[in-house]
């Protein structure tokens, strides 16, 4: 399955690049995380914390346990800041 | 109902006055205008504003709907910048238009305690050569509870 995976804030800096497109067969949000700290120590940085992140599939906020079953996009990023 | 997401400054002014003109049906707009404040330590030169294009629009939408499903709402509008910023520059505004003020008022506070929290944005402030991300804040996240 071919992921398209963007990183925003922090995430991205410390990850040092906004998107990537991944084949996984990771099932859940979960095995994706685990899968990229072990591709990496910056990954391993950058998610050392998941408590301190959000996750959105295709858009849409959601959680580190959620299937990834027909999702095309995963973001990862810091709790919003907007107003 | 309206939702922008651009870098360029908005009139505050022109957009109050178009917001829900001619509808003599609603008796009442709250309008409010969110500012780059300077900080605590006043240091701060400028702020960056960093989003998520396609899911920021989802996200802002999400949250009007929920607005008008919730109250008794006329008109939404919601303009919010991304990009670099001043303190005292305009980062975003609310507008609500209702039959009565208790509508508006209600409607543009929930609005502006869901954009704060669950929509795609991140500050990031620069003061010389340090910079730093805005960390959300509990009390942002604790505001939800209420509605």
């Amino acid at each position: 399955m071919a992921l398209e995976i963007l990183y925003f804030a922090w995430v991205r800096e410390r990850i040092g690049l906004p998107k990537e497109r991944l084949e996984t067969n990771a099932k859940t949000v979960a095995e994706l995380v685990e899968e990229l700290k072990a591709r990496e120590e910056r990954y391993a940085v950058a998610f050392a914390d998941i408590s301190a992140l959000r996750v959105a599939l295709d858009q849409d906020l959601s959680d580190f346990s959620a299937s990834l079953e027909g999702v095309r996009e995963v973001a990862f990023f810091p709790p919003m800041t907007g107003g | 109902m309206r939702i922008v997401v651009q870098e360029q400054p908005f009139d505050f002014a022109a957009e109050a006055t178009a917001f829900a003109k001619g509808r003599t049906d609603l008796g009442a707009v709250v309008t409010f205008q969110g500012i780059v404040r300077a900080g605590d330590t006043g240091d701060m030169e400028r702020m960056v504003i960093e989003h998520y294009p396609g899911m920021t629009e989802k996200a802002l939408q999400k949250i009007a709907d929920e607005a008008l499903t919730r109250w008794n709402l006329g008109d939404v509008l919601v303009i919010h910048r991304f990009g670099e910023m001043q303190a005292g520059d305009q980062i975003m505004m609310v507008a609500t238009a209702s039959r009565h003020r208790k509508d508006a008022f209600e409607a543009a506070e929930y609005l502006m305690d869901y954009l704060k929290s669950r929509a795609p944005f991140w500050k990031k402030e620069y003061a010389g050569e340090k910079s730093a991300w805005v960390a959300a804040k509990d009390e942002d996240e604790d505001a939800l509870t209420r509605w």
